[in-house]
């Protein structure tokens, strides 16, 4: 199936939880969603007989800048051969997700590493920690407000 | 290992140990960990229990580095260093990004000398994984023949670029030099020179009993474990899934090769063992070396550099772009806000998604295969922690 396909599909079985599509874009199509019905919608591309998402390429945070983040995912199904990428937007004061490690196994570390930098939080995720990052390191750094400490573990942040 | 006011010991994961267990660590500094990465080992005599990696110690903020940029060029020095065994895969990997966020075509030369690069790369790569690999489980004398081979290849990037390791020679656009005099008649006699020595590789250590013992059975990974966990290159197709990116998400101009993609079969073992994972690297640098020796017939004559301004500025939008490293895929997510800087670089490095597998494939064996399962995985802890 082709993006156009794809979106159509999920705009008739979810409506109102689909946001945007941009299917003939010149960048990658893109759908958005409610971020709410994000375990929903992902558990339907996974096992749905016609779109079996089976490979998730990428997870990755992103901050818009104007209190909102944002998780992509970057889909793909080794059976069919076909892509698609999921969008969704939090506001920065509360982000909050559900989790689709127990969907995609592979987004487990992803997730770990989108909370770890940009503070987003996986609800449901089995093992939500730090993982590039010291567990007490100060903030979430790819945050585009982010300031480097002046001071850390009792030293100095050189320049 | 943390212990809370009930007095039970846990793991950074939470898991109460039992009476008969002990958690240890291996890593960071450890020779089989290839690099600085932490195992915490639940161990139930020498039975692994469970393994939980902690990695990050090398983590140097390669994302927030290429937000703080001057323009796209300049984060190609920094992708040098993800996988710093493979740099020009993974220079590759961002400028294919890059270029399709542009949506412009290279010259002709520029996709031929981007793949003899790329594939000379691979073997480079393939090489140390075979090589250490053999170091991990006790031969010795293997890890020095493929060195030996591998300064082959480096001379030819030495020669091309000045650089033996760090290349920043693949560039939006086009190449930081065109071939020097003389390299395709170079490159022709490496890989003539380097196809027996695969034979002499085998000899030594891929059908060595004692080899076989330690990897034949060993931390099999089934093709539908290795797909939910996102397993690609050499491991995904280990376990008998035939699946190449270059291939099957074809980029570049790979589809003018004739070419095989290699996957384990279970020959000496089970299939999706570590011996399975080891062969397919064997098999792919021979047929790195039919893709080399076709580009090298057919190379064009023409110019290496594109007419693209110096300051590039991408319409706002956002793309994926994967590519096929050694390790598996290499994939660039770039979000540009119409600036002249990217707005957002999100690096998907094989080995970091192929390590978060080590858990579910080491579990029921003993310490000493950790070891060799770790080594099957070939990870690179630049690119893990980046």
């Amino acid at each position: 199936m082709n993006a156009p396909e794809i979106s159509e599909k999920l705009r008739s079985k979810f409506g109102d939880a689909i946001l945007e599509v941009k299917a003939e874009a010149l960048s990658d199509p893109f759908v958005k969603i409610k971020p709410g019905m994000l375990s929903e919608i992902s558990l339907y591309l996974r096992t749905d007989g016609d779109l079996q998402f089976d490979f998730l390429m990428c997870l990755s945070g992103i901050d818009h800048g104007k209190n909102i983040l944002g998780v992509v995912y970057n889909l793909y199904s080794m059976t069919k051969r076909h892509k698609i990428t999921i969008k969704v937007e939090l506001p920065a004061e509360k982000p909050e997700v559900g989790s689709v490690a127990l969907i995609w196994p592979s987004a487990g570390w992803h997730e770990r590493e989108a909370y770890d930098l940009f503070g987003i939080v996986f609800t449901g995720h089995p093992d939500l920690r730090r993982i590039l990052l010291p567990e007490d390191y100060p903030g979430h750094p790819l945050r585009k407000d982010f300031k480097v400490p002046e001071f850390y573990g009792g030293m100095k942040v050189p320049y | 290992m943390p212990r809370l006011n009930d007095g039970a010991l846990r793991t950074t994961t939470g898991r109460i140990l039992r009476r008969e267990e002990m958690a240890i660590n291996m890593g960071p500094q450890h020779p089989s960990t290839h690099g600085v990465l932490r195992l915490e080992l639940v161990l139930d005599g020498e039975i692994v229990v469970d393994v939980i990696p902690h990695i990050g110690y090398l983590h140097r903020c390669f994302e927030k580095h290429a937000e703080a940029m001057n323009n796209y060029q300049q984060v190609i020095p920094y992708c040098d260093r993800l996988d710093y065994i493979s740099s020009m895969n993974m220079d590759w990997a961002y400028v294919i990004a890059v270029e399709k966020l542009l949506g412009i075509k290279v010259p002709e030369r520029v996709e031929y000398i981007r793949v003899i690069m790329a594939e000379l790369q691979r073997i480079a790569s393939h090489l140390i994984a075979i090589g250490t690999y053999g170091l991990d489980v006790g031969a010795f004398t293997p890890f020095l023949y493929c060195f030996r081979d591998r300064e082959g290849i480096l001379d030819l990037f030495e020669m091309t670029c000045g650089a033996r390791l760090l290349y920043n020679y693949i560039w939006v656009g086009g190449l930081a030099f065109d071939l020097p005099a003389g390299f395709i008649d170079k490159a022709k006699a490496f890989c003539e020179y380097f196809r027996p020595n695969i034979k002499e590789l085998n000899d030594l250590l891929t059908y060595n009993e004692i080899f076989v013992k330690r990897t034949a059975h060993v931390g099999i990974l089934p093709a539908d474990v290795a797909i939910a966990y996102g397993c690609s290159g050499p491991m995904l197709r280990g376990s008998g899934v035939d699946f190449d990116l270059r291939r099957d998400d074809p980029y570049s101009i790979y589809d003018r090769f004739d070419w095989t993609v290699q996957v384990g079969k279970g020959e000496v073992g089970t299939l999706g063992d570590c011996w399975d994972r080891y062969m397919v690297r064997v098999r792919e640098m021979e047929q790195s070396l039919n893709i080399i020796e076709q580009a090298l017939r057919q190379i064009p004559a023409g110019d290496v550099f594109s007419a693209i301004p110096k300051r590039i500025r991408p319409n706002p939008g956002d793309v994926y772009a994967r590519s096929e490293a050694p390790r598996g895929e290499m994939g660039f997510y770039i979000v540009s806000d119409g600036s002249a800087t990217p707005y957002r670089v999100k690096a998907r490095s094989p080995s970091f998604v192929n390590l978060s597998v080590l858990p579910e494939i080491s579990r029921g064996y003993m310490i000493a295969d950790v070891v060799a399962i770790a080594g099957s995985v070939d990870i690179v802890l630049g690119e893990v922690d980046r």
